[in-house]
This record gives C-alpha cells, sequence and structure tokens, in this order.
C-alpha cells in the first residue's frame, strides 16, 4: 500500500489537470484541427480580434467586481452577525442557496424578475445579473470568513470595549483587521464563482449583458473550436493564480 | 538468565539527530523493567523500535533470541499499551478487546472465555457495550491494558501509561499496575520520566540520557550508588558539597556542634506533610538542603545549624 | 434592545433582505406557479390544479427523474471511489499536504465550463482519443465517445470529484495517527487497518462527501447539455426546456419544486455531519 498510494495520486492528479494542459498546448497549434503543425499565437490574435468576446469578457469583469464588492460586504457582516448569535433562518437560507440547483435558482429569480417587472418599468439587464450574483455569492463568503472568525479570540472584542471603545469601534478596529485575510480570500472566490457562472446568468441576462461563460457556452455547443481553446487557456490561467493567492490568504495565520 | 527480550548495540537516527544510541539490554522472562528519563532521552523511541513502529538504523532486537527487528508490528507478539491509550473511538470496550484476537484468527466469534477473564481481571466486566468516549480515565487506561494483555504478550510495553491519569489515581493505579504484572507473569517493558514511579515499580531500571543508556540496575542500587552525577541527580534530590553527593535525607541538623559537623545558616524551611527541607548555607557559600521530620524545628531564618552525616552515604566519584 | 443587539441586527439586516428578495420570495413564487395553469402566450393563469404534480408521474417524466437519480448515483460512487485513496494520500503526506490540496482545489474553482469544454476536445469524434487512436491504426472509424450517456457520467466524475476529496481529507487528517499504530500492534496489517478503522472512523465524512456531489449532479443542466447531446435529458434540462422553449411555466415551477425538496432532504441529512462541509 505504501507504493501503491503514491502511484495512484499521480493518475488521479493527471485526470484532473490533463484535460486543460492538453488544451493549453493544442491553443498554441497552427493548425485547426487535432493534429500538430507547428507552434503558432494565432488563435490568441483572433481572440483579441473578436468583438463579441472582449466585449462580453467586460461585461463579466464589470458584473464579477460589482457583485463582489457588494457580496463581500454584506457576507462579512451577515458573518459576524452569525458569530454573534446564531440565526437559524439565515443559517439555513444561506445552506438552501448552496444547495439549491442552480438551474432551478435561475428560473426563480426570472419569474421573479418578469414578477416585478410588471409594476416596475424596468428591464433584465447588468443590474438584474450583479443582484442575482450577490445573492449566490453571500454564502461563500460567510463559510470562508465565519471559519476565522471560529479561530477569533472574543476576549478580545472584550479587552478592546473594557478599554473604551464602543461595540463598532471594536469589530472596526480589533475584529476587522484580525478578518482581512478571510475577506480577501473570500473576495476572490466570490469574483472566480461570479466570473464563471453560466446558468444563472443565462436566464437573468438581458440584451446588453451577455457575460464571457455566455459567449464561450454558445461556442461551445457549436463544437470545438480553437479560438475557444485560447480562451479556455487565459480563463484557466487567469483563474488559478487568482485562486492560489486566494488559497495563501485563507492560511495565513 | 533467560532473557526473554534482547536489544544489542541498537541505535537509531533520524535526519536531524539520534534519537537512541547504541543502547543493549536483556529483559528476563516475567520482569517489571522501566526505561527512565528525560523528555526526549529516546526512551519512547526505544519502545517503538521494539514494537515495530520504528526501524532500528544499526543493532538487532531478540525476542527469544529470534530476531524481530525486520517484522511489521502485526507480526510481533509484543502489545503496546499507549500514552494516549489510542481506543478506537468507534469500537465498544468489548470490540477494542476483541480487536487483536480477530487479527489472529479467522474465527468470527473469537475466544469469547478469553475476553471475558481479561475484562473480569481488570474489573470491567458490566462495560462492555460502552464506547470508549463514555469511560473515565481509570477505565480507558484498563481498557488499553486487556486490549493488550489478551493476547497474551510475550512483553508488554506501557509509555508512560500513568501520566495521563489525574494525581490522585495514579497512586492508586501504579499499585494497581504492580500487582497485574505479578499476578499475570507478563514481562512489562515500561517508559516514563517520573523517578517515583520508577523507583516504586521496577524490578530493574534503566536510566537514559541523551539516547544511551546512563546506569542500569535495581531501584536501590542506582539510587544509593549511582555511577554519573545525572543518574544521582534524576533518581532524587541531591547536595553536592565539595565535589561529592549527599541526599537531603542523610543529612542530620543539630543545633549544637558535634564532632566533624559543618556549620551552617538556614535561610528558609519548607513544609512538605511528613517532613520539611531546611535550606541552609555552609561557610563557602554550598547551598544544602536538608530533610527532617515535620516534627523537628522549627528551624528560623538566620539561625545557625551544625549539619553532619555518615561516610556512607557519600556519593564518591561520580563522572 | 442593548447597542450590541442593534449593532449585530444592523449587521444581519442587509444579507437577510437580499436572501429574502432572492431566494425566499422568488422560490415562493415558483411554488405559486406550480399549482397554477399554463398561460396561452407562456406565464401562467388561474385556475389552480395540482395537475402539473399529477403529470410529473406520467413515465415519460417519471422516467427522466430516474434517470437523473441513477446517473447521479453512479457518478456519487465513483466520485467515492476514486477520491477517498486520494484524500488518504494527501492526509498521510505530511508536510507536503497543502502542496497536494491545492492541486484538488485548483480545479474545483476554475471553470466548470471550460473544464467539460476540455473533455469535448478529447472525447469528440475528430478528438485528440479518435485521432491518436486512428494514427495508431487500433481503430478504423471513430469511437463514438461524445453526446451519450456514458459522457455524461464522466463529466460528473471529473466536475465533482474535488467536491469529494475535500470533506474526506478532512476527516482523515483529523484521525489519530496512534490508532493505525494501534491497530497493526494487535495484529491489524495495513489493509485490516484500512478497512476495521480508517473507513469506520471516516463515515461522517463519506457521507458529506456522497451529499455533496449527488446534490448538484441532480440538478445538473450543463453537463448533459453540453455532454449528453440531445439524446441525454435530464431534470435540469427538463426543468429549463419548461421556462425557454416549451413555455410551460407551471409545469417548469412544479418540477422545480420537487428538485428544491430533495435538496432540502439532502441538507437536513447533511445537518448532521455539517462540519465537514468547508
Amino acid at each position: 500500500m505504501k507504493r501503491a498510494l503514491p502511484l495512484y495520486a499521480l493518475g488521479a492528479y493527471l485526470f484532473l489537470h490533463l484535460p486543460l494542459a492538453i488544451l493549453a498546448i493544442f491553443s498554441v497549434n497552427a493548425s485547426r484541427f487535432t493534429i500538430w503543425e507547428g507552434f503558432s499565437l494565432k488563435w490568441y490574435r483572433a481572440m483579441f480580434a473578436d468583438r463579441d468576446l472582449l466585449e462580453s469578457a467586460a461585461n463579466s469583469l464589470l458584473i464579477a467586481v460589482a457583485a463582489t464588492i457588494l457580496a463581500t460586504i454584506i457576507g462579512t457582516l451577515a458573518a459576524y452577525a452569525l458569530w454573534k448569535k446564531a440565526s437559524p433562518w439565515l443559517a439555513g437560507s444561506l445552506y438552501l442557496s448552496l444547495v439549491t440547483p442552480e438551474i432551478v435558482t435561475g428560473i426563480s429569480l426570472l419569474a421573479f424578475f418578469q414578477w416585478i417587472f410588471r409594476y416596475l418599468h424596468l428591464r433584465l439587464g447588468m443590474h438584474t445579473v450583479i443582484l442575482a450574483h450577490v445573492s449566490f455569492s453571500i454564502a461563500y463568503v460567510v463559510l470562508v470568513v465565519i471559519a476565522r472568525l471560529r479561530s477569533f479570540d472574543p476576549a478580545l472584542e472584550e479587552a478592546a470595549l473594557d478599554l473604551g471603545e464602543t461595540e463598532f469601534g471594536a469589530f472596526y478596529r480589533v475584529t476587522l483587521p484580525y478578518l482581512a485575510p478571510a475577506i480577501a480570500a473570500a473576495a476572490m472566490l466570490a469574483f472566480t464563482v461570479s466570473i464563471d457562472d453560466y446558468v444563472i446568468t443565462s436566464l437573468v441576462a438581458g440584451v446588453d449583458s451577455r457575460t464571457l461563460p455566455m459567449v464561450i457556452y454558445a461556442m461551445a455547443r457549436r463544437g470545438v473550436n480553437p479560438v475557444l481553446n485560447a480562451v479556455s487557456t487565459v480563463v484557466v490561467a487567469g483563474l488559478g493564480a487568482l485562486i492560489l493567492i486566494s488559497e495563501r490568504l485563507r492560511r495565513t495565520a | 538468565m533467560d532473557a526473554v527480550l534482547e536489544l544489542a548495540n541498537v541505535s537509531k537516527a533520524f535526519a536531524t539527530h539520534k534519537a537512541v544510541d547504541d543502547v543493549s539490554f536483556a529483559i528476563p522472562r516475567g520482569a517489571f523493567f522501566s526505561l527512565l528519563g528525560p523528555s526526549g532521552c529516546g526512551k519512547t523511541t526505544t519502545l517503538r523500535l521494539v514494537a515495530g513502529f520504528e526501524a532500528p538504523t544499526v543493532g538487532e532486537i531478540r525476542l527469544n533470541g529470534e530476531r524481530i527487528d525486520l517484522l511489521p508490528p502485526y507480526q510481533r507478539n509484543v502489545n503496546t499499551v499507549f500514552q494516549s491509550y489510542a481506543l478506537f473511538p468507534h469500537l465498544t470496550v468489548q470490540g477494542n478487546v476483541e480487536f487483536g484476537l480477530r487479527n489472529k484468527s479467522k474465527d468470527a466469534n473469537p475466544a469469547a472465555d478469553k475476553v471475558r477473564r481479561v475484562l473480569e481481571q481488570l474489573e470491567l466486566s458490566g462495560k462492555e457495550a460502552r464506547k470508549p468516549s463514555e469511560l473515565s480515565g481509570g477505565e480507558k487506561q484498563r481498557v488499553a491494558l486487556a486490549r493488550a494483555l489478551v493476547l497474551s504478550p510475550e512483553v508488554l510495553l506501557l509509555d508512560e501509561p500513568l501520566s495521563a491519569l489525574d494525581p490522585q489515581l495514579r497512586q492508586q493505579v501504579r499499585a494497581e499496575l504492580r500487582d497485574l504484572q505479578k499476578k499475570t507473569g507478563v514481562t512489562f517493558l515500561f517508559v516514563t520520566h517520573d523517578q517515583e514511579e520508577a523507583l516504586s515499580l521496577s524490578d530493574t531500571l534503566a536510566v537514559m540520557r541523551a539516547g544511551r543508556v546512563e546506569q542500569m540496575g535495581a531501584p536501590q542500587e542506582l539510587y544509593r550508588k549511582p555511577r554519573t552525577k545525572f543518574v544521582a541527580a534524576f533518581l532524587g534530590d541531591i547536595n553536592w558539597i565539595s565535589g561529592v553527593g549527599v541526599r537531603p535525607e542523610a543529612i542530620r541538623i543539630t543545633r549544637g556542634a558535634e564532632p566533624g559537623s559543618k556549620m551552617a545558616v538556614v535561610s528558609a524551611t519548607s513544609f512538605l506533610g511528613p517532613s520539611a527541607h531546611v535550606t541552609t548555607t555552609i561557610e563557602d557559600g554550598t547551598r544544602v538542603t536538608v530533610q527532617v521530620p515535620s516534627s523537628d524545628g522549627p528551624y528560623a531564618a538566620q539561625e545557625t545549624v551544625y549539619l553532619s552525616w555518615s561516610a556512607t552515604d557519600e556519593l564518591r566519584d561520580l563522572k | 434592545m442593548t447597542p450590541a443587539n442593534r449593532l449585530r441586527a444592523l449587521f444581519l439586516t442587509p444579507a437577510a433582505a437580499v436572501m429574502l428578495a432572492t431566494l425566499g420570495v422568488p422560490l415562493a413564487i415558483v411554488a405559486t406557479y406550480s399549482f397554477l395553469s399554463r398561460g396561452a402566450y407562456g406565464g401562467v393563469e388561474i385556475p389552480w390544479t395540482q395537475e402539473n404534480y399529477t403529470r410529473l408521474l406520467d413515465p415519460l417524466y417519471g422516467g427522466i427523474f430516474l434517470r437523473s437519480a441513477w446517473i447521479s448515483l453512479l457518478a456519487t460512487v465513483g466520485c467515492l471511489v476514486l477520491a477517498f485513496p486520494l484524500a488518504l494520500f494527501i492526509a498521510r503526506s505530511g508536510a507536503r499536504k497543502n502542496l497536494y490540496l491545492a492541486l484538488v482545489i485548483l480545479p474545483f474553482w476554475t471553470s466548470f465550463l471550460i473544464r467539460l469544454y476540455a473533455w469535448m476536445f478529447l472525447l469528440r469524434d475528430t478528438g485528440l482519443i479518435n485521432t491518436a487512436l486512428e494514427a495508431l491504426g487500433v481503430i478504423h472509424a471513430p469511437l463514438p465517445m461524445l453526446y451519450n450517456e456514458g459522457a455524461v457520467l464522466l463529466g460528473l466524475i471529473y466536475g465533482y470529484l474535488p467536491f469529494a476529496v475535500l470533506p474526506l481529507y478532512a476527516t482523515l487528517e483529523r484521525q489519530d495517527p496512534a490508532l493505525l499504530d494501534a491497530a497493526a500492534d494487535l495484529g491489524a496489517t495495513p489493509v485490516h487497518a484500512l478497512f476495521r478503522i480508517t473507513i469506520p472512523l471516516s463515515m461522517p465524512g463519506i457521507w458529506a462527501a456522497a451529499i455533496l456531489v449527488f446534490v448538484p449532479c441532480v440538478g445538473t443542466y450543463i453537463v448533459s447539455d453540453l455532454l449528453g447531446g440531445s439524446k441525454t435529458v435530464l431534470i435540469g434540462n427538463l426543468v429549463q426546456n419548461q421556462f425557454t422553449s416549451s413555455r410551460d411555466w407551471p409545469f417548469g415551477a412544479a418540477a422545480s419544486l420537487v428538485l428544491i425538496g430533495a435538496a432540502i432532504g439532502m441538507l437536513l441529512l447533511m445537518r448532521k455531519s455539517r462540519e465537514e462541509l468547508l
């Protein structure tokens, strides 16, 4: 068993990572077919020349940044409140938002927006996508921040109160600095789940708010496309770097 | 001598240090043998080498004359009582005690009689269905003993088995452990850092320091005739007066001068219940502690007293 | 109200408001729709009816539910079997634990969509595997590996394998190594110790992993849509269809409610092992 286990792990890691590595290799292949014809960056050039891709990428970034900022603030405050005292309703609804299938979240949000738009003169667009993303990101933020709060000594806040801080002052000057790495990690996590979402986004997006995953999805459904290999490589590399930074922050003592 | 377990020139080197350094000893069948030393002296590593959790870098370990140092732990007829007990949390008392028997035989219902006898012997009858989390510290310790003893090991290895118990319980369990060893006749290899435990329990004890056996022998012999200053100091309080060791209980204290006595000034007295320790300073500035019955005295600070002891109580020529 | 309580209420309010508006109210709307009739131009109409639920029992739709449950079960078992040894390896690899763990977490958060696309690239008729096999002369016509249930199962296992590794690792990492020493000391071979100590003690983690994989699998939409082609319809695709091309919102709502019910059931099961989560 001593030798079999590392060998197995090697196989499992290859299974997890090889498909993406192959995609990256073929993204610099001169041929549009699955035969190696030499190194070329032409698919990357094609990617940067594609207006549709660039526009949707810009939309995705805008949505992800906005949703991340909102979800991180709301989620951090909620985590702190939940840490002070359990709230079964809020905790339950956060867990529910984690286990609800994305397609159900998407259609219920769509039904909700269509229902209230009968009374408000609004349409689907960036704002509905951002609201949806805030909604499903909060639970991730709460999970990450509350994990860090569990290792926080409540006596530190009591010491701050004892030394004359108000409740908010104690939170702001003692607890918040302690949570900083976890909040940063949570924000990056929220950013990655936001920028990657297809199912919910595609249901609540309007004509002016096509996101990168929607364009990627449409391309993938049409079949394999070497430009998509290049796009994939850029997205995976970018998200991968973000995740590694986030993991480092989460483990910072 | 009929040695059940022998270690011949055993060493164990880890990446950063040598944990066990050329250790040799033989344990007679049925003996209570202790390894005593401060933490990091290599006593637990020695135990783990015998159990098979570590392999020696050099040397041989023989059980009944046959080499076992190359065998995995599950093929050695020695069993361990772990410091943390390591009871399986998902199994009942019964399940824990049967665990090893099931490994030995393919029989699904292992020697039920044997299990019952061991549980009775360790006063665990009626607690068979409990999980480890429902047991007291003393009960856990007895389950750990039962689990190992039921396999009739050639040698039972005990890794500081009393250290997790409350101080009051420790005294009582110590006596029970000694009785158990005599009754079962199983050879015990006992590891501890508590000199009182080692002195009161062992037939033979080996004092270890920095991976080496410093001295080995019967408890009285080691206490009375230590070969090194380390052994002398580790086994009990000692005063060093002009290069000679004298134990506090060997010194007599008098208010008047006697032939050969040394003048000293009392600095403090600490009351220890049945006895008291009087701390004094002799002329050359050396501090000397004297143990007196607590009915003696009291000795006031700054009082001048005289200390004397017999030459036979002096520990000389220690390295 | 004490100042501390006021602060807590203030902090709780935004999250509570967002969850109420974007989860509570929408689910209530869907629940209401599921008892209404289909509108002439899409949308919903009175009268109230239970017909949407009785229609789900129709063998056609019942079959879709069963197929979703079955394929999710296979994916869950597959993930557990593949994940356990990997989690064991990571938990026992000492100082390099964090590195090995990061190698699992990385794909966990990397674009799910792109990870599925990578398999399309490998599996399709002119994909890398078929091209390579043809070049080697092993086959003469491409093997149909994409757009079938096998591809969906592979996609699910590939997608959710990290979900299974993390809780298993968490539970294995906490196990006292002295227990394995004790098992060996009492005569158990490493294989015996695995089945009698390690696996029984990992049961909470195994349950958590199973639920974490099963729940998203049952509701999946993109895996079957991308890798299954038009042949493999699962509940997720059924729901999506009702709200887009078929425009039968009440029926889609009823199917959604059944999915939500299953998810809540799992959530309650998970409560016991919630600590194993993230």
